[in-house]
């Protein structure tokens, strides 16, 4: 019989509960000390520091999603077996999707115009490329579109997540199969197009690229949706491990650790690409106003990090995961893992601090304290769902194939 | 290249393989081969055959296809002919690196091809012996070389009772000769000719 039911194990429990503490406490702090403070350096701080976590989990958990939707249309059976993990994790959206939503109404409401330059109108009227830009960054335009996206993104997830719970109901053979794998089908490649158009495109624009108004890159975009989907498989890769390590998905091997493995090796090196394709191309053409943006990442106060960032995301993983052993290998997975969803939360440290903060440079009980506020969250609310239905789909239509996966 | 004698025995089914290539091999026969039409998952496992060490290979032809990369046009645009472009410093790391890259890739996958065409002793004109033509087709061909205290009679009864529909015994080439199957009238004869032992 197959150990369908999670239970989250007291040491998880421990842990979310701790780490909610710690973070409740970084918060209740931040908000008095620095949320609340005169000093303006100090409120922009608070604000940037939960702009970066709350964007960078919502899109690592919805980054499971897409990891879903591709395989549904792709047809691939391997990940069947453990696909509720990474559904479990995409459930902790609307979570991350409201807190976002609240720390955007914060910085917009309370006009936090060093992180968004564009929210201040004077500075507007007297420039002229953020007058240019005005239809599309202003408060109307920016909350219109992250409501309907994060709506979107909630809506459709849910019902994606409703088909995959069908597979607990009952056995599904001929033409209901062929049906439930044709609406499986539509689902994902409507989830997919919106998700082009959101984290692909317009989304990352305008919640992270306007916080450096005056600056673009058509590479930002991918640059943020690979850093987000890197970090989602990792993600999945510590949860798959953490359950094989309670007893729980028994058909889960090491054959399907080993792909997971090279989803997130093969990303590592595309996202290494984006970073070197948006770096290059400004370095080489070295215009002022396209330059500005690494002038502080690479010869100011965050130049650690920016190398840090790049080691830790691409020469780590490149040369860790190369070989077919270390794919296969629980230690080295859940050790790149870690370290990949670290180094993601730093590249998006990266891309929020040096335009809201810049120069006063920290990272420090505050910003440690968010990472483990958030974490904390995550693993509270995957948890609960990871408990709400079976862990394996067991008359999903692939689950067959899944069994005998063999790389 | 040798001639040797080789007992080859061809079955139609997955299952009935898998589990005679584990008895021909617990019996102490020395399997030279399995022919199969399409690659079958874990076959390599059961013969007993290590992994392939070409990516390893291929690991360092690309470090080689790195360094010749690095190597020659540092060498050009800081020594040997330095010229300024659009003032960038002489030593452009940045600039160089998708050449260092289509280097390491090109280095790499021609590496890989020739050295796998190596391994498998495969070129143009260049051919080897067929066992049985069901090898291209439907059937999975295992071959059993035999050595001098390998009693061959025993060997063909031992595949017939494994499960193998049908058991031949041939004298053939083991390394490859150059020529045409259809021009080579004396080595394919030869090769095809069945030997009752």
């Amino acid at each position: 019989m197959i150990k369908q039911q999670f239970e989250a194990p007291a040491r998880y429990k421990k842990w979310t509960y701790g780490l909610l503490a710690v973070g409740l406490v970084a918060f209740l702090a931040g908000f008095f000390f620095l949320g609340l403070s005169k000093d303006e350096h100090d409120k922009t701080r608070f604000w940037a520091g939960l702009l970066q976590n709350s964007l960078y989990f919502l899109m690592i958990c919805n980054a499971c999603m897409f990891f879903i939707c591709i395989n549904i249309l792709g047809h691939s059976s391997w990940q069947t077996t453990f696909r509720r993990i990474p559904e479990a994790i995409a459930a902790v959206v609307p979570v991350f999707a409201v807190v976002s939503l609240i720390v955007f109404i914060g910085i917009v409401a309370g006009h936090q115009h060093h992180i968004y330059h564009w929210l201040d109108k004077e500075a507007v009227a007297s420039d002229k490329i953020l007058s240019w830009k005005k239809g599309f960054l202003n408060p109307t335009f920016f909350f219109t579109w992250t409501v309907i996206t994060l709506g979107v993104w909630i809506l459709v997830g849910r019902k994606i997540k409703q088909l995959s719970l069908r597979a607990d109901a009952g056995e599904i053979t001929g033409e209901e199969a062929r049906k439930y794998i044709w609406n499986n089908t539509v689902w994902a490649g409507i989830f997919i197009v919106f998700f082009a158009l959101t984290t692909g495109s317009t989304i990352p624009w305008l919640w992270l690229m306007s916080i450096d108004a005056h600056w673009y890159s058509t590479m930002y975009s991918w640059y943020t949706f690979m850093s987000s989907f890197v970090g989602g498989l990792a993600l999945i890769a510590l949860f798959v491990i953490f359950l094989k390590n309670q007893g729980y998905l028994e058909h889960t091997t090491h054959e399907q650790l080993h792909d997971i493995g090279k989803y997130i090796f093969a990303f590592s090196i595309f996202w290494a690409y984006l970073w070197f394709s948006q770096f290059m191309l400004i370095w080489y053409a070295n215009i002022p106003e396209e330059t500005i943006y690494f002038k502080p990442r690479l010869q100011g106060v965050y130049k650690g990090i920016f190398w840090f960032n790049f080691i830790i995301n691409f020469i780590a993983p490149i040369l860790i995961l190369m070989t077919r052993g270390s794919k296969r290998n629980y230690a080295i997975m859940t050790f790149m893992a870690i370290a990949l969803v670290l180094g993601h939360w730093l590249d998006f440290y990266q891309m929020v601090m040096p335009g809201a903060v810049g120069d006063h440079f920290s990272l420090g009980w505050y910003e440690w304290g968010m990472l483990a506020f958030f974490s904390g969250l995550l693993m509270f609310f995957t948890g609960r769902a990871l408990a709400k239905a079976p862990l394996v789909p067991v008359y999903h239509p692939y689950f067959k194939e899944s069994l005998i996966h063999h790389t | 290249m040798t001639i040797k004698k080789f007992v080859v025995g061809c079955f139609d089914d997955e299952d009935i393989l898998f589990p005679a290539v584990r008895k021909v091999r617990k019996a102490g026969y020395k399997i030279h081969d399995v022919y199969t039409p399409f690659p079958l998952h874990g076959l390599d496992k059961e013969l007993g055959m290590r992994d392939t060490s070409l990516h390893t290979v291929g690991f360092i032809y690309a470090l080689t296809g790195l360094t010749t990369a690095l190597g020659f046009i540092s060498w050009i645009l800081t020594m040997d002919w330095v010229q300024n472009y659009g003032g960038k410093p002489h030593f452009s790391l940045a600039a160089w690196i998708p050449i260092m890259f289509e280097l390491t890739v090109l280095f790499s996958g021609v590496g890989m091809t020739l050295t796998f065409c190596y391994l498998c002793q495969l070129a143009p004109f260049v051919k080897k012996h067929h066992f049985h033509p069901g090898a291209t087709d439907d059937q999975f061909v295992m071959v059993i070389e035999c050595t001098s205290n390998t009693n061959v009679q025993e060997a063909e009864n031992f595949l017939a009772a494994a499960g193998a529909k049908e058991v031949n015994v041939q004298m053939a080439e083991t390394g490859w000769w150059l020529g045409r199957y259809d021009m080579d009238k004396k080595l394919f004869d030869q090769k095809t000719d069945m030997v009752t032992a």
